[in-house]
C-alpha cells in the first residue's frame, strides 16, 4: 500500500473530471416510467417471480405510500419524482451466457474501463465478481469452484429461483419493509443484487466481489444484498460502484442485508465513487442506502467504506448485536469535494451482553461540500459490560466547506463503558511546512498527510481495494487546495 | 554558498531581523549562538521559507539564486536541509514513504532517475547507521511516537538521505543527553564533506565540542554582533552573553 | 419551529387555558404574532429533534392553578444583593442602581426584550408575570441573588434582562428551590447580554425538591473581549429542561459553560446549550459531568457551530457521566457544526461506571464500600465544582451534597 502515491498518483491526479463518465449504448428493455402496482407487477414478471415475492413487493409498496421522505439529514436536495423514475430497465437479452466468451463485447469494454474487466479479475486476482448492470446480473464467474465448497454467490434472481427457502427465511428480517423509506421502496421495485450463502464452518476461500452501476439515463437503481454466514464461517465481501456522468439526478437506494450467525466474520468493504455531480453541482447521483447486519453470539460484523462520490449521500451501515459477545466495527473514510453533500454514519445497537463496536470515521471535507457524521451507540438494558469506543475526526480542506458531527449515545446499562472523541480541524500547516521543506510540493504533501490520516480505515481494505481507495481520494481531492 | 546580506524581518509587525549579514563557503561550519529571543530560530525559518515571516529589506543568495524567490519545496530540492527544532508529527505517513517521496521528487527536480525499491532501501539501511536509528523506526510514522532524542536522530537520518548542500541545525542539540547528543553530532561529522555547509543554531557552548565550527558568530537583538573562532563560544560559555550585551549597547 | 400535530389532542390549549395574559405593558404586536403561533403550536414531541429524548407527559397531565406564600427557607451567599420571586411573585428586591422589575419599566423600555418564536420562549413572553430588569455599569460591588421559590402548583413565567455594559462585571446567582409538596411549573427565560469587554458569571443552581417542572432558557449574546461563564449546577428537580444559548458576536470573546447534574429516583435532567461562533478568535470551553442514580434519566446535548468566516475559533465540549444503578439512563448528542477551515474544535463524551479497580483500592485502604463511591462520585464531579470561583456558591454546594451523601469536600 505504501508504494502508491508515488509516480502513479502523479498521473492518476493529472485526470481533472470524473474518470468513468462514460454510457453505454446496448439497448436496453425498459419499463414505463413511473410507480404503481402495475409496474411492481411487471417487474415481478418479468423476473419470473414466486407469488411470495410478489406479495413481499405489494406490502412494501403499501407501507411506502404512507412514508414520507426523510428530512432530518443535514443535506439539500431538490427531492426526486418518485413517478419521473424508469424502475426496470434490463439489457435485452434473450439468453443467458453460455460461456464469457459470449458477453456482449461492448459491455465488455465498460467493464474494461472500469479498470474491473472480468478476464484479468478472473486471472489475475481471483476474485469472483458478481457484475450488476442496470440491475441485472449478467456475468457470474467462478461460481463453479465457490459451488465445491457448498458457497453460493449468485444474482438475487437466481437465489429468488434457486434458493428460495433461504430467501425467504432471511430477506426483510434485519431490514424490514417497514423501516424505512427508501428501504420500502427498494423492497418493493428492486430489481436485482447480490446473493450469497456461506455454509458452516466453511471460509471462503477468495474475496467476493461486485460492482455496481448506474447506465440508462433516467433509471434509478434499486439492488438489493444478502449475505449470510451460518455459524463459524468466515467471508469478505467487496462492493464497488461507478456511474457514469449524467445531467439530471439518479437515485440509488439499496438494501443490504448481513446475516452472521453464530461465531461467523463477515467482512463488508465498499468503495463507492458514483458520479458526484461537476465542479457546479449539476447532477450526481443520490445515494440512500440501507445497510444493516445482525450478529449472533460470538459473531462479528465490520463495515469498511471509503465514500468519494454521489452529489447526496445518506449512508448508515450499522450492526444490530444480539449475541452475546458479539463484534460490530465501523470504518468509514468519507471525502466530499465541491458541491457534494455526505451524512454518513453508523448505528451499533448493543443487545447482548459483553458486546463491542468500534467506531472510526475520518471525514474530509473540501471545496463547497457539506460532510457530516451522524452515529447512534445504544447500549440497552440487558447488554452488561458492552463496550463502544467512537473516534469521529474531520479534516477541512477549504473556507467555504462544512463538518459536522452529530453522535447520539444512549446508555440504559451502568456497566457498559462508552468513549466517544471528536476532532475538528484544518490540514496541518506545520505538517505541509515540514513536507515542503523536504522537498515534496503541496499537492502530493497532502496526498500524503491524507492518506495518513485515513490509514487506520485503509488498512481495513483488502489490498486491491486499498490502492484503488488511496487513487480515488487523491483524486477526488484534487486542486482542492484553498 | 550562502549569502545573506542586510536581512530585514517582521512577523506580525514586530521586527526580529534588523540587518543581518552572513557568509558561508562550501566545506564550512558555522555555528550561531545568542540569548533566547535575538532572532536565531526566525532565521532558520526564513532561510527554509516559512511565509509569516515579512522580509521587508536585504537579500539571501544561495548558490548564485535568490533564495527568497524560490518556494520552500524549491528551495529543499536546490539542496537546503532545516533540521527542526521541533520535528513534526505526520500520523499514518510511515517514515520510509515519506522519504522516498521527498528524495524522488528532489530527484525529479533534477533531471534525475527515481532509486528503485531496492537501491532505496539499502540506502535506508546505510545511512541509518549514521545516526544508529533503529531500523523499526523507519517503518513508524513519522515522528509520532518517537522520543525526543529519536525525533532528532530522525532529522540527521533525513539529512543523511538527502544529502544536501546546506545543512541549518535548529537547535538540534536542545532536550538530548550527552550519549544522544554524541551520536547526533558524529552523525554530523560523518556527513561532512568540502563540497557541503553546515550553519549550527544552538544555545549551548557543549554542541560545538562535538561539531567544530570554522566561525561562531553571536546573534544579539537580530543582527549578528561578534564573530570569532570556537574559542569565542569558550568565552561565552564562561562570561555568558550579558558581556555581549553590554558590548552592544555601547 | 414545531410542526403543527393535528392528530393529537392539543395539550397546549389545554395547558394555557388557565393562565391570565401578562399584564405588562409589552408590544401589542409581538404578543399578537406570539399569541397566534401559541395558537396553532403544540406541545412538542420527541420527533422533534430538540426534544428527542425529552416527553413533557408530565407537563401536559399536570393542571395547575392557584398559588400561596412560600417560605424563604435559605440564602447563598453571606453577602449580596437578594431578590426573591415567590411562585412567580416578585416579594423582595433590594434597592441597587440600575436593577427594577419588569412591572416598573415603561412600554418602550419593554420593547427591548426579544422573545423567539419558539413555544416556551413565547409563552413566557405572553405570560409573564414579572422579571428583572438589570443595567450592571462598572463593578458591581456585591454578587446579585435571585431565589425562585415554588411550592404550589402554579405556572410560573418570569423574565429576566441583564445587560452587562461595557467592561462592567458582576455575579449572579439564579437559584430555583421548590417544597417537597411543590407541583409547578416553573418557566423562566433570561435575555443576557455582554457588550464589549464585559465580564458575567452567572451560577444556577437547581435544588428543587418537589414534583416540580423547569424549563428554563439563557440566551445570551456576548460582544467582543466579553468573558461569559455560566455554572449550571442541578442537584435535584423532577424535571428540568436548561436551554443555553450563546451567541458569540464579538471577536475575542470567551465563553465557558461548565455542568454538574446529580440526579435520582425518576427524576429527569435535560441540559441543551448551544455556543454559537459567528465571528473570528474566540474561545468556549464546555465541561458538563453527571452522575445518574436510581431510575433518574439525564440528557446532554451540546452543539457548537462555527460560522462561515468565524476562523481561529478554538472550541472544546466534554461530557462525562456515571450511571450508579441498574434502572439509570443516559443518552448524550454532542454536536459539532462547523463552517469554517481554520479551526480546533474537538468533542468528546465518556459514559460508564465508577472504576471498580479504585474503589478495591480505596477499601483495601479501610475505606467503606459507600464511603469509596462517595469519594469517587465527589472527585468525578470536583473536576467542575472546582472551576466556581466564589467560596459562597462552593460552601452552598459542598453543605447540599453533605445533606445528601454525607460527602466531605
Amino acid at each position: 500500500m505504501a508504494n502508491y502515491t508515488e509516480n502513479e498518483l502523479a498521473k492518476d491526479l493529472e485526470n481533472q473530471e470524473y474518470k468513468f463518465g462514460f454510457v453505454t449504448d446496448i439497448e436496453t428493455d425498459k419499463a414505463p416510467v413511473g410507480l404503481s402496482e402495475d409496474i411492481i407487477r411487471l417487474i415481478s414478471s418479468k423476473k419470473n417471480e414466486p407469488e411470495w415475492m410478489l406479495s413481499f413487493r405489494l406490502n412494501a409498496f403499501e407501507v411506502w405510500k404512507k412514508m414520507t421522505e426523510p428530512e432530518w439529514a443535514h443535506v439539500h436536495y431538490k427531492k426526486p419524482d418518485f413517478q419521473e423514475i424508469t424502475y426496470y430497465a434490463a439489457p435485452k437479452q434473450t439468453k443467458k451466457y453460455e460461456s464469457w466468451d459470449d458477453v456482449d463485447p461492448e459491455m465488455k469494454e465498460t467493464m474494461t474501463k472500469l479498470g474491473i474487466s472480468l478476464e484479468e479479475q478472473q486471472r489475475l486476482s481471483g476474485v469472483a465478481v458478481d457484475f450488476v448492470m442496470d440491475s441485472v446480473s449478467v456475468a457470474t464467474s467462478f461460481k463453479e469452484k465457490l459451488k465445491e465448497l457448498g458457497i453460493i454467490f449468485c444474482s438475487f434472481s437466481d437465489a429468488v429461483q434457486e434458493y428460495p427457502e433461504l430467501v425467504k427465511k432471511y430477506m426483510g428480517t434485519v431490514i424490514p419493509t417497514t423501516d424505512n423509506f427508501y428501504a420500502s421502496l427498494n423492497s418493493a421495485v428492486f430489481t436485482d443484487g447480490s446473493f450469497c450463502y456461506i455454509p458452516k464452518g466453511i471460509r471462503c476461500p477468495m474475496e467476493l466481489s461486485t460492482y455496481f452501476r448506474i447506465n440508462a439515463g433516467g433509471t434509478g437503481q434499486f439492488e438489493r444484498t444478502l449475505v449470510i454466514a451460518d455459524e463459524g464461517s468466515y467471508v469478505s465481501y467487496l462492493e464497488g460502484c461507478t456511474a457514469p456522468q449524467r445531467d439530471e439526478n439518479q437515485l440509488h437506494a439499496a438494501v443490504v442485508e448481513l446475516i452472521a450467525l453464530e461465531n461467523a466474520e463477515i467482512k463488508y468493504s465498499t468503495v463507492q465513487n458514483w458520479y458526484p455531480g461537476n465542479k457546479q453541482g449539476k447532477g450526481g447521483v443520490f445515494n440512500f442506502v440501507t445497510k444493516r447486519g445482525i450478529c449472533e453470539r460470538r459473531a462479528k460484523i465490520s463495515w469498511t467504506q471509503v465514500e468519494t462520490g454521489s452529489a447526496v449521500t445518506w449512508k448508515y451501515p450499522s450492526c444490530i448485536l444480539k449475541g452475546d459477545y458479539s463484534v460490530g466495527e465501523f470504518y468509514s473514510v468519507a471525502v466530499t469535494n465541491n458541491y457534494q453533500q455526505a451524512d454518513t454514519g453508523t448505528k451499533m445497537i448493543h443487545l447482548g451482553k459483553h458486546t463491542k463496536s468500534t467506531i472510526i470515521s475520518k471525514g474530509i471535507s473540501a471545496g463547497k461540500s457539506q460532510n457530516s457524521y451522524r452515529g447512534l451507540v445504544q447500549i440497552h438494558k440487558n447488554a452488561q459490560q458492552s463496550r463502544n469506543f467512537s473516534q469521529c475526526d474531520s479534516l477541512l480542506m477549504s473556507d467555504q466547506c462544512g463538518a459536522h458531527t452529530f453522535p447520539y449515545i444512549e446508555c440504559k446499562n451502568p456497566s457498559a463503558k462508552i468513549e466517544h472523541e471528536a476532532t475538528t480541524s484544518k490540514i496541518g500547516e506545520d505538517q505541509l511546512f515540514y513536507c515542503m521543506q523536504r522537498g515534496i510540493s503541496e499537492e502530493k504533501a497532502i496526498s500524503l498527510i491524507v492518506n495518513g490520516y485515513c490509514k487506520e480505515v485503509l488498512n481495513q481494505l483488502p489490498m486491491e481495494f486499498a490502492v484503488e481507495a488511496q487513487k480515488l481520494l487523491a483524486i477526488s481531492l484534487e486542486g482542492s487546495v484553498g | 554558498m550562502i549569502k545573506i546580506e542586510n536581512l530585514h524581518a517582521s512577523i506580525d509587525g514586530k521586527e526580529i531581523l534588523k540587518g543581518l549579514n552572513l557568509e558561508v563557503n562550501a566545506g564550512e561550519v558555522h555555528a550561531i549562538m545568542g540569548p533566547n529571543g535575538a532572532g536565531k530560530s526566525t532565521l532558520a525559518s526564513i532561510l527554509a521559507g516559512r511565509e509569516e515571516y515579512e522580509i521587508t529589506e536585504g537579500s539571501i543568495l544561495f548558490e548564485g539564486k535568490d533564495l527568497l524567490e524560490l518556494s520552500t519545496e524549491d528551495r529543499a530540492r536546490e539542496g537546503l536541509f532545516l533540521a527542526f527544532q521541533y520535528p513534526v508529527e505526520i500520523p499514518g505517513v510511515s517514515n520510509i514513504n515519506f522519504l522516498r517521496t521527498s528524495l524522488n521528487e528532489i530527484k525529479e527536480y533534477r533531471g534525475e532517475n527515481p532509486l528503485s525499491a531496492k537501491d532505496f532501501m539499502k540506502m535506508v539501511r546505510e545511512k541509518s547507521t549514521i545516526v544508529e536509528l533503529d531500523s523499526k523506526l523507519a517503518n513508524r510514522s513519522v515522528n509520532v511516537g518517537f522520543s525526543g532524542g529519536e525525533k532528532k536522530r530522525n532529522e540527521i537520518f533525513q539529512m543523511a538521505m538527502l544529502d544536501p548542500k546546506l545543512a541549518i541545525l535548529d537547535e538540534t542539540d536542545s532536550g538530548l543527553d550527552i550519549d544522544a547528543l554524541r551520536i547526533v553530532a558524529n552523525g554530523v561529522n560523518k556527513l561532512k564533506t568540502p563540497q557541503n555547509a553546515c550553519i549550527v543554531i544552538t544555545h549551548y557552548q557543549r554542541l560545538l565540542d562535538y561539531i567544530v565550527p570554522d566561525f561562531v558568530h553571536v546573534l544579539f537583538d537580530g543582527k549578528i554582533v561578534k564573530t570569532g573562532t570556537k574559542e569565542l563560544a569558550l568565552i561565552l560559555e564562561e562570561k555568558g552573553y550579558d558581556w555581549i550585551k553590554e558590548s552592544a549597547a555601547v | 419551529m414545531y410542526a403543527v400535530n393535528t392528530t393529537q389532542v392539543n395539550k397546549l390549549s389545554q395547558l394555557l387555558a388557565p393562565l391570565d395574559r401578562s399584564s405588562l405593558s409589552l408590544e401589542k404586536e409581538k404578543m399578537q404574532d406570539l399569541q397566534d403561533f401559541l395558537e396553532t403550536a403544540n406541545l412538542p414531541t420527541t420527533k422533534d429533534e430538540n426534544w428527542k429524548y425529552t416527553r413533557l407527559t408530565k407537563l401536559s397531565n399536570a393542571s395547575f392553578s392557584g398559588s400561596q406564600n412560600a417560605n424563604i427557607p435559605f440564602t447563598v451567599y453571606q453577602d449580596a444583593y437578594r431578590i426573591v420571586f415567590d411562585n412567580g411573585k416578585l416579594v423582595r428586591k433590594d434597592a441597587f442602581n440600575g436593577c427594577r422589575s419588569l412591572t416598573e419599566l415603561t412600554s418602550h423600555e419593554l420593547t427591548q426584550l426579544k422573545p423567539n418564536k419558539v413555544i416556551f420562549d413565547a409563552l413566557n413572553f405572553v405570560y409573564a408575570e414579572d422579571g428583572i430588569f438589570l443595567d450592571v455599569y462598572g463593578d458591581l460591588d456585591k454578587p446579585i441573588e435571585i431565589l425562585h421559590l415554588s411550592n404550589g402548583n402554579k405556572v410560573n413565567n418570569i423574565r429576566h434582562y441583564i445587560r452587562v455594559h461595557s467592561l462592567a462585571k458582576a455575579e449572579i446567582s439564579l437559584i430555583f428551590s421548590a417544597d417537597e409538596e411543590s407541583k409547578s411549573f416553573s418557566n423562566i427565560v433570561s435575555e443576557i447580554h455582554l457588550d464589549n469587554g464585559a465580564q458575567l458569571v452567572i451560577n444556577k443552581l437547581q435544588v428543587e425538591r418537589g414534583l416540580d417542572v423547569n424549563i428554563s432558557r439563557e440566551k445570551v449574546t456576548q460582544h467582543r473581549d466579553s468573558v461569559f461563564t455560566m455554572n449550571t449546577i442541578s442537584l435535584d428537580g423532577q424535571f428540568v429542561r436548561n436551554d443555553v444559548e450563546i451567541s458569540v458576536q464579538g471577536v475575542n470573546a470567551e465563553s465557558n459553560l461548565n455542568g454538574v447534574y446529580i440526579v435520582r429516583e425518576q427524576q429527569f435532567i435535560d441540559n441543551h446549550t448551544i455556543i454559537d461562533h459567528q465571528v473570528p478568535h474566540c474561545l468556549s470551553n464546555e465541561l458538563y459531568k453527571g452522575v445518574i442514580f436510581d431510575k433518574a434519566t439525564a440528557v446532554f446535548n451540546g452543539k457548537v457551530f462555527v460560522r462561515k468566516d468565524a476562523q481561529k475559533i478554538n472550541a472544546f465540549q466534554s461530557n462525562a457521566n456515571i450511571l450508579m444503578s441498574e434502572d439509570a439512563t443516559v443518552n448524550a448528542k454532542p454536536e459539532l457544526e462547523i463552517y469554517a477551515d481554520d479551526v480546533k474544535c474537538s468533542h468528546g463524551s465518556t459514559t460508564g461506571q465508577l472504576d471498580e479497580e479504585a474503589i478495591f483500592y480505596l477499601k483495601s485502604r479501610g475505606i467503606s464500600d459507600s464511603g469509596a463511591r462517595n469519594l469517587l462520585v465527589s472527585a468525578f464531579v470536583g473536576q467542575v465544582l472546582e472551576k466556581i470561583e466564589h467560596e459562597d456558591i462552593q460552601t452552598f454546594i459542598s453543605k447540599k451534597l453533605q445533606e445528601r451523601f454525607g460527602w466531605e469536600n
